[in-house]
């Protein structure tokens, strides 16, 4: 075991649902037992039926800073939704 | 409390086993080196309890009456549980109580195992829910010998004075008597005697990886299935079972 633990982000696939979502974060040793720890913490009620840990520091995440770089630009380009088309009869959603 | 029917008596016996073990790591509750651990800790506790409470209504069924699963817990003497010495020790440290619990689980999965396989159908649809705890716990706690062995040299001192200590209590798991030799003749109960090669197999095989050694102590201590116990028994049974004396039948 080494001296520090690491921060790990937990990601769980429900058994209905297609996507894993992120549920939360948990400290560990390595991925092996944020794994386990994962399914102990976070599944302890039948939530789900995969789970995926991924070490934080590998997660590469936007900052507030960028927002105005990012974000603010699409304002003026509604075009880019698809809200515009019209729907055929017969289909009530897409 | 004196039971008569072998049945009933093995059936508590293995409920003894599981609620004074649930108990022993219910202990580490708040108390965990950190918390993820506590809660993976207390689900395990968890288990061993909800299996206890599965045997003990099953022998509260079988002796009818007032019985029920609070009076094999509650309303025992120290005496009268018959589990096995290893599950009652002090918890020690975090060492000790995962080296007792590989030490268990190594156990409990062929035992449940083979349990599935027993001719009482309710002992072997327990043994069947109970096996999938099993294989998760010793996968846990196994883990946990590779990283306690092969990690630190403190964390390798500790775990090995914990192997030193627990395996004289090691034996008993192993041990036949009159009362088990009558139920493995009619298929009921798990023939344990035969378990230990593979139980063996599985403890050299992680000690090994782990790098710790096999101790060499002969002769284990037996008792806990004639109700022999060691004093720590006693003020574990106070402690859990202090409500419901001073308040009898008290619920909440």
């Amino acid at each position: 075991m080494s001296d520090q633990l690491q921060l790990y982000e937990v990601f769980i696939r429900s058994s209905r649902g297609l996507d894993h979502k992120h549920v939360g974060s948990l400290h560990a040793d390595d991925a092996h037992q944020a794994l386990e720890y994962a399914r102990d913490v976070y599944t302890r009620r039948g939530e789900g039926i995969s789970i995926w840990v991924v070490a934080s520091r590998d997660i590469t995440a936007s900052q507030e800073s960028d927002c105005d770089s990012f974000y603010d630009p699409l304002d003026d380009k509604p075009y880019r939704h698809a809200a515009m088309y019209e729907l055929p009869e017969g289909i009530d959603s897409l | 409390m004196k039971l008569h029917d072998p049945l009933t008596r093995y059936v508590v016996r293995l409920g003894d086993d599981a609620l004074i073990m649930g108990h022993r790591l219910s202990e580490w509750m708040s108390r965990a080196p950190f918390l993820e651990e506590d809660i993976a800790l207390s689900n395990v506790a968890l288990d061993f309890v909800g299996r206890a409470r599965l045997f003990y209504q099953y022998a509260a069924d079988l002796m009818g009456g007032e019985v029920t699963e609070n009076t094999f817990a509650y309303q025992r003497d120290v005496r009268d549980f018959t589990n096995l010495l290893l599950c009652e020790l002090p918890r020690g440290d975090f060492a000790f109580t995962l080296c007792r619990q590989f030490l268990y689980d190594a156990y409990s999965l062929p035992f449940t195992q083979a349990l599935c396989k027993s001719a009482d159908s309710q002992l072997a649809a327990i043994a069947a829910k109970a096996e999938k705890e099993s294989r998760y716990h010793l996968r846990r706690s196994r883990d946990w010998m590779l990283r306690l062995g092969d990690g630190t040299a403190e964390s390798h001192e500790r775990c090995q004075n914990a192997l030193d200590q627990l395996w004289i209590y090691t034996d008993e798991m192993f041990e036949c008597d009159a009362l088990l030799d009558g139920l493995i003749a009619t298929g009921v109960a798990v023939n344990t005697a035969s378990l230990r090669s593979e139980w063996l197999d599985t403890v050299t095989e992680t000690l090994h990886a782990a790098t710790l050694v096999i101790p060499e102590a002969q002769g284990g201590v037996t008792g806990g299935r004639e109700g022999i116990h060691t004093d720590d028994l006693g003020f574990l049974l106070a402690e859990m079972q202090f409500m419901q004396r001073a308040y009898p039948g008290l619920q909440w």
